[in-house]
């Protein structure tokens, strides 16, 4: 991620997307992991390959895939999982607000870019500022996990029982520690620590009382704690 | 499990997807409010970090995974490149999981 001082600057930049590369494949790999657990969960669970395959391709959306699967083969209704799983995903229209400019200048880019907006490929990208790094950031996420997570999918659906539970690796606090990774460094300006540790807070509380997803967008009550522009950001 | 289910759920999504993104490009945004929508960006991300590190079906997700999260944080401070941050909250955490520990 860092590169060495004496570097002069276009290497600089070089360095810096051949770095960002690096940590998007390792991201990509181990959402290939989580896809594969997916793919064999849903075939556990009875749902034709087809549609396993389909789910991935055309809804994209790890956690919504996971809570349908889930509703599916506890025996709930198709209609309450699919619900359920809007609910998880509305999110996206605040995080598609903040990263128009970073996704695309143009609508066609926009309109491709969309289905590629996850929740790793946002935080990678903000980690990378607004400029021309954090926009290559984010397709190099985008498709990268996008190919990944199909693969793993289709991996998944085939090997079938002979998946092993990704949690007994550990991916399950992969994905929270990258996110945090991602995090940090941004959450040294004050306005946004506040912000962040109020949204941690409220989703926290409010977890045990809401259906999934809902407890992340109470997180935006965060906002209420923004207060003024720090001087010191508005100067950089 | 049906294709319309899978389609209803894919459009909404891409839907939902899409109408940020293109909205922002429909009208002029203020500074003030652009910063609204990063800090908002930042609010929903640490949300999903903390209940994703912290929660597993509305309850609490055992020691296992918030260790192997805060080793990670840890590392971040410590200024461990990302991909081996990434490695050691999940060895961590699988470490912990093969000691018996949820």
């Amino acid at each position: 991620m860092r590169s060495f001082r004496r570097t002069p600057a276009p290497q600089d930049a070089v360095d810096g997307s051949r770095a960002d590369l690096r940590d998007v494949l390792a991201l990509a790999a181990a959402l290939g992991v989580v896809g594969a657990s997916f793919g064999a969960l849903a075939a556990a669970a009875g749902i034709p390959l087809p549609i396993v395959a389909g789910m991935s391709l055309i809804v994209f959306a790890g956690g919504s895939q996971f809570l349908v699967v889930a509703v599916v083969a506890a025996g709930g209704g198709v209609l309450a999982a699919v619900v359920g799983g809007l609910l998880l995903n509305a999110r996206h229209i605040p995080f598609g607000l903040a990263m128009a400019p970073v996704v695309a200048d143009r609508s066609l880019g926009r309109i491709l870019g969309a289905h590629v907006l996850i929740d790793e490929a946002v935080a990678f990208s903000r980690a990378r500022g607004t400029g021309p790094r954090a926009r290559r950031a984010f397709w190099a996420c985008g498709i990268s996990f996008f190919v990944l997570w199909n693969v793993g999918t289709l991996v998944g659906t085939v090997a079938g029982a002979a998946v092993p539970d990704p949690n007994s690796f550990g991916i399950d606090s992969a994905f929270p520690a990258a996110l945090l990774a991602l995090l940090l460094p941004g959450l040294r300006v004050a306005d946004a620590r506040r912000v962040g540790l109020g949204a941690a807070a409220v989703a926290l509380v409010a977890t045990p009382f809401l259906p999934p997803g809902l407890p992340v967008l109470a997180g935006l009550a965060g906002l209420a704690v923004a207060g003024s522009a720090p001087a010191s950001k508005a100067a950089s | 499990m049906t294709w319309t289910a899978v389609l209803v759920l894919g459009g909404g999504t891409y839907l939902m997807r899409l109408s940020g993104l293109l909205l922002r490009g429909r009208v002029e945004v203020p500074a003030k409010v652009q910063r609204l929508l990063d800090l908002g960006a930042t609010a929903l991300l640490v949300a999903l970090a903390a209940t994703a590190a912290l929660t597993e079906a509305g309850g609490f997700a055992g020691w296992a995974r918030p260790a192997g999260v805060a080793v990670g944080a840890l590392s971040v401070v410590l200024k461990v490149p990302f991909v081996l941050v990434v490695l050691l909250a999940a060895g961590t955490t699988a470490g912990l999981r093969l000691l018996g520990v949820p």
